[in-house]
């Protein structure tokens, strides 16, 4: 994500901070090339304009010169200011006091709409939602209302439709009446794509706007685009008056040109990022964390997160009596590593961790998860008492696995050894170097207890 | 570019006055913008287009306009291959648009092959003697390696059924796209061997300068233009009207 954005910027700030003392121009010099960062990125000329005198105007303060570590004032000044641009924090939807909340949403050919109407209607089913229902007003693109009928189905919403000769006023008028009578929590409001100079449809979209007056508009946006995503936003600010933005196709290697502009422009936050095919790659978008990332910081707290949704609190409680009493067993080793697997692909996972951005090898090598196959494949050869005691496992039996798993003899050998050791290690600590248990299950893939929650 | 046009100035080939540099910075951009400049090539009995890129850029759309043309205007006979076995409905979506466009439709079922819907819709192309076999391949970002060694496969495929084929590929870029179309057009044409770009959605305000650096660098030329929602709206890529419009406000 924002790699080429993220690599600038940290090069530009580690030399700021090798320095002992900074002058003016070294501030100066420091600026230039942040600047120039940022016009690569794509990011709206005007905007890099205002960001950059900020940010000098704060970096050349007398507390931050005159400090002992000044290279590190200018690193907390940029992440503050980046945090800004983005959106600064605490943006949520709006809902309804009583009756369905109504999100309408809006945005370009090929930003992702219908994708992101299915995403948001499961993540607000995730959040507390439980009825959520979509409606079909896209009726120009071919298969448009089929496309949402499908996606729906998955996440489990309920969508309204008229198919396409009805017009898209009038649907969503209906789908919201409809909404209305069986008492749903919230209604979605699927519009098809449309360019911001046609006028006549970005009128149905006010129309539509007026008849359904939703409380929450929201701008789909390629993360893609590039300076013209300024131009777009101001349009369907005026037309739709959106109050924030979906940044979809976050996932590719975009610059960051338009999450970095849009708030800028038009005044209105990225409420959501939506960050792969899977419908389940979605989530608030934290300006905060987003800044931590781009600046090599990592995003602990989206990481904690995660694991607390996946991971589960009795089998946490479970792990962690068989791990004292030194009962750990290839079975759980499996369920761990499903659980951590769960959270996503492991590359996603580190790129959230401090530091990572700036290990190389580690970021162009591709994670092999089908190691992480073969290990699963592995154990799953295994009958119930070899997981329980791979010590049972010699000549034939470890013929039978690697020929069931589709793997050789020495790859069942090598498995049973690092198990060993693992299982050597916790012996060690559980054995009083490390009386704390919940550390050690925050090791094995399970969080500390404590903040783990119900969802 | 920028650079050229300064010498040209200093030397004194241009005249160092507003028009004159103007004209002759279109001349230039036209220039780069035509380059390696060849037309769609139908030679192929049936000849095989593919059509690649990244998700919501309108390749469904392209392939439906192209049908279109190549059947109303050309009178050929064109094949449709839903290759799209991911995106829900994206075969219906093409099912829709053969129909309009009075083509052929080749499917299967959604989370299939998509090499081997494209295997049989060439399969079926050769059987009934048509001429165009288009085929159309699910949304995919450049950074994801799996999906793009995907493609390399349906190229595979396709040849596999037919040598030579496939005889054209097309990488559709959304003219809004930024800095980012560059990187697109590289790693598409790794992977699958891009002959040409449609450069959709040219309707907007966005001018699509991007593809002049595509064409610059990777030698990938412009061969058509999407301009709007309906079948007409596909045009062939003119590099002077292109330069002319990049430069109007």
């Amino acid at each position: 994500m924002f790699d080429q954005l993220s690599d600038r910027l940290q090069a530009t700030l580690s030399d700021v901070r090798s320095r002992g003392k900074l002058s003016e121009s070294d501030v100066d010099a420091a600026m230039r090339e942040i600047r120039l960062a940022l016009l690569e990125a794509d990011v709206n000329f005007k905007v890099v304009k205002t960001f950059t005198k900020t940010l000098k105007e704060r970096c050349l303060g007398a507390d931050v010169l005159g400090s002992l570590d000044p290279g590190q004032q200018v690193i907390k000044i940029v992440n503050e200011e980046l945090t800004g641009l983005m959106g600064g924090t605490g943006s949520e939807l709006a809902f309804a006091s009583s009756g369905p909340t109504v999100i309408l949403m809006a945005g370009l050919q090929g930003s992702g709409k219908t994708t992101a109407c299915a995403k948001l209607a499961r993540f607000l089913r995730e959040n507390g939602k439980k009825d959520v229902a979509l409606a079909a007003c896209d009726v120009y693109r071919p298969a448009a209302v089929d496309q949402l009928v499908t996606v729906g189905g998955r996440v489990g919403a309920h969508v309204y439709e008229k198919g396409t000769d009805a017009d898209p006023v009038e649907i969503a008028a209906w789908a919201l009446e409809q909404a209305k009578t069986e008492r749903r929590d919230v209604l979605i409001v699927d519009t098809a794509g449309r360019l911001h100079v046609d006028q006549e449809l970005m009128e149905e979209l006010a129309n539509i706007r007026k008849r359904v007056k939703p409380h929450d508009v929201l701008l789909v946006v390629d993360a893609m685009t590039g300076q013209d995503a300024v131009g777009v936003a101001e349009s369907f600010a005026e037309a739709a008056e959106f109050d924030g933005v979906v940044m979809s196709k976050l996932d590719g290697d975009a610059r960051g040109g338009a999450a970095l502009s849009v708030k800028a422009v038009t005044g209105k936050p990225i409420l959501f990022a939506s960050t792969g095919e899977k419908l389940e790659a979605f989530d608030r978008f934290h300006p905060d964390r987003m800044a931590s990332r781009i600046l090599g910081m990592g995003d602990v707290l989206s990481l904690i997160e995660k694991a607390e949704q996946q991971i589960d609190e009795d089998q946490a409680a479970d792990l962690e009596r068989k791990l004292r009493k030194n009962q750990f067993t290839l079975e759980d080793m499996l369920q761990q590593m499903r659980q951590v697997r769960k959270m996503g692909p492991l590359s996603g996972i580190l790129g959230m961790l401090p530091g990572m951005g700036a290990m190389k090898q580690l970021k162009n090598a591709d994670i092999d998860e089908g190691q992480l196959d073969r290990v699963e494949a592995i154990i799953l050869s295994m009958t119930p008492e070899e997981r329980a005691n791979p010590g049972l496992i010699k000549g034939s039996r470890r013929k039978r696995i690697a020929n069931g798993s589709g793997t050789r003899p020495q790859q069942v050998n090598q498995l049973i050894k690092q198990f060993d050791q693992m299982r050597k290690m916790m012996r060690h600590m559980t054995s009083g170097k490390m009386p704390d248990a919940q550390q050690l299950a925050a090791m094995t893939g399970g969080a500390p207890r404590p903040k783990v929650r119900r969802r | 570019m920028v650079e050229r046009l300064e010498h040209e100035v200093e030397a004194g080939t241009v005249p160092a006055d507003g028009e004159a540099v103007q004209a002759r910075l279109i001349e230039i951009l036209a220039e780069v913008a035509a380059t390696a400049r060849a037309p769609i090539d139908l030679s192929g009995e049936p000849a095989v287009l593919l059509m690649v890129g990244v998700n919501g850029t309108g390749k469904t759309t392209t392939i439906g306009k192209i049908a279109w043309h190549l059947s109303k205007e050309f009178g050929l006979s064109v094949v449709l291959a839903a290759g799209d076995t991911y995106r829900a409905a994206a075969a219906e979506q093409l099912a829709e648009w053969a129909d309009r466009a009075g083509a052929e439709l080749v499917r299967a079922e959604e989370g299939s092959d998509p090499g081997a819907v494209a295997f049989d819709a060439v399969e079926a192309a050769r059987a009934r003697g048509a001429d165009v076999v288009i085929v159309d391949t699910a949304g995919r970002l450049h950074t994801q390696t799996d999906l793009m060694e995907e493609l390399a496969k349906v190229r595979r495929v396709i040849a596999k059924q037919m040598p030579g084929a496939p005889h054209e590929t097309l990488l559709s870029i959304d003219a809004t796209t930024g800095q980012n179309g560059l990187r697109q057009a590289k790693i598409f044409a790794e992977a699958a061997e891009v002959d040409g770009v449609v450069l959709t959605k040219l309707d907007g305000t966005a001018k699509g300068g991007i593809v002049l650096a595509i064409a610059d660098e990777l030698g990938i030329p412009v061969k058509l233009i999407g301009t709007g929602e309906t079948l007409e709206d596909l045009r062939p890529f003119d590099p002077t009207d292109f330069a002319n419009a990049l430069l109007s406000p």
